[in-house]
């Protein structure tokens, strides 16, 4: 998954698969409308990275209700967020490298 | 133009990341003019206020003795103002804060807005029923401080939702309704210090700080 010269995770690559993954460090539990809501996307363009990001392993999905209707939830896993971190590190040194 | 990322891009990548991080967990469209008007709507609610009770008062000298009628009405005119003051004020906060959120084009009901209202409310309405549960025992003295301490606990509690300063305000508002509990019986000045001063002082602070430049 890695750039071996540079460490940064293809993964990432997509600004929605990035911005999903920056919020959901931060917001401990997200779903999908409001997820839709901040990335300004559309639903089938959001779900396919979302699908993505899943099967790296990088989120957990939850199936829930609120009444009658379903409300999916998203979270980060452990393994996630060292993908994120290590893709910020990776970020950080390329800029330092310049300097 | 070759394939590998360039330094540019990871300075705009962090940039989009730290901003996405920022915006998604606080509500950031809070207006400045939110405070002015609350705090404009306390300080006329307080004069009213202290119309009302020297005018009681003053009466209750003439008369020369307690009159249950007059009392009550003075404690139903109170309470009607306090409630009108309410609706008024909230009204006005959010008109100013939703006309923020719609410059800023952000929702005022996004993830950040609802754990804001839900966060604060909390202590809002725990303070609320606290107090009335005070009216129904008559005891007066202790109703300005409650208003603040509870207030203050609010706000301290529903800043890590939104801009961080409002958490200085909130722990102002304790320590006035601390204070005032030394000093029973001018609850109305506390109060309108806390809700009225205060919050005009603060939201020029806010207002100056974060939406001057627009």
């Amino acid at each position: 998954m890695k750039n071996p010269i540079t460490g940064l995770n293809k993964a990432f690559e997509s600004r929605i698969r990035l911005g999903v993954m920056s919020i959901l460090m931060v917001n401990e539990e997200v779903n999908f409308n409001d997820l839709k809501q901040m990335l300004e996307v559309t639903d089938g363009n959001l779900a396919t990275h979302l699908v993505n990001l899943e099967e790296n392993g990088y989120i957990k999905v939850h199936k829930g209700f609120v009444g009658k209707k379903t409300n999916t939830t998203y979270s980060v896993t452990k393994s996630g967020e060292k993908a994120f971190t290590d893709h910020i590190t990776a970020l950080e040194n390329m800029i330092k490298g310049v300097k | 133009m070759s394939n590998q990322p360039q330094p540019t891009d990871s300075l705009k990548d962090i940039h989009d990341i730290r901003q996405i991080m920022e915006r998604s967990s606080r509500f950031i469209s809070l207006s400045g003019l939110s405070g002015i008007a609350a705090g404009v709507c306390a300080l006329v609610a307080s004069w009213f206020a202290y119309d009302w009770i020297s005018e009681y008062y003053n009466r209750y000298n003439a008369i020369g003795h307690y009159e249950a009628e007059e009392f009550a009405k003075l404690k139903w005119n109170l309470m009607l103002m306090a409630g009108a003051v309410l609706v008024v004020a909230l009204t006005s906060s959010f008109y100013f804060t939703w006309r923020k959120a719609k410059q800023d084009r952000q929702p005022i009901w996004n993830l950040a807005g609802r754990r804001l209202m839900w966060n604060m409310l909390v202590p809002l309405i725990s303070g609320g029923l606290f107090i009335l549960a005070m009216l129904q025992y008559n005891v007066w003295g202790f109703v300005a401080p409650a208003c603040l301490i509870f207030y203050g606990l609010a706000l301290v509690n529903a800043s890590k939702y939104t801009v961080s300063d409002i958490r200085y305000l909130g722990y102002l508002e304790i320590l006035l309704g601390l204070a005032n509990m030394q000093y029973i019986g001018y609850g109305l000045y506390f109060w309108a210090f806390g809700f009225g001063v205060l919050h005009i002082v603060y939201g020029m602070m806010m207002w100056w700080k974060y939406e001057r430049t627009n």
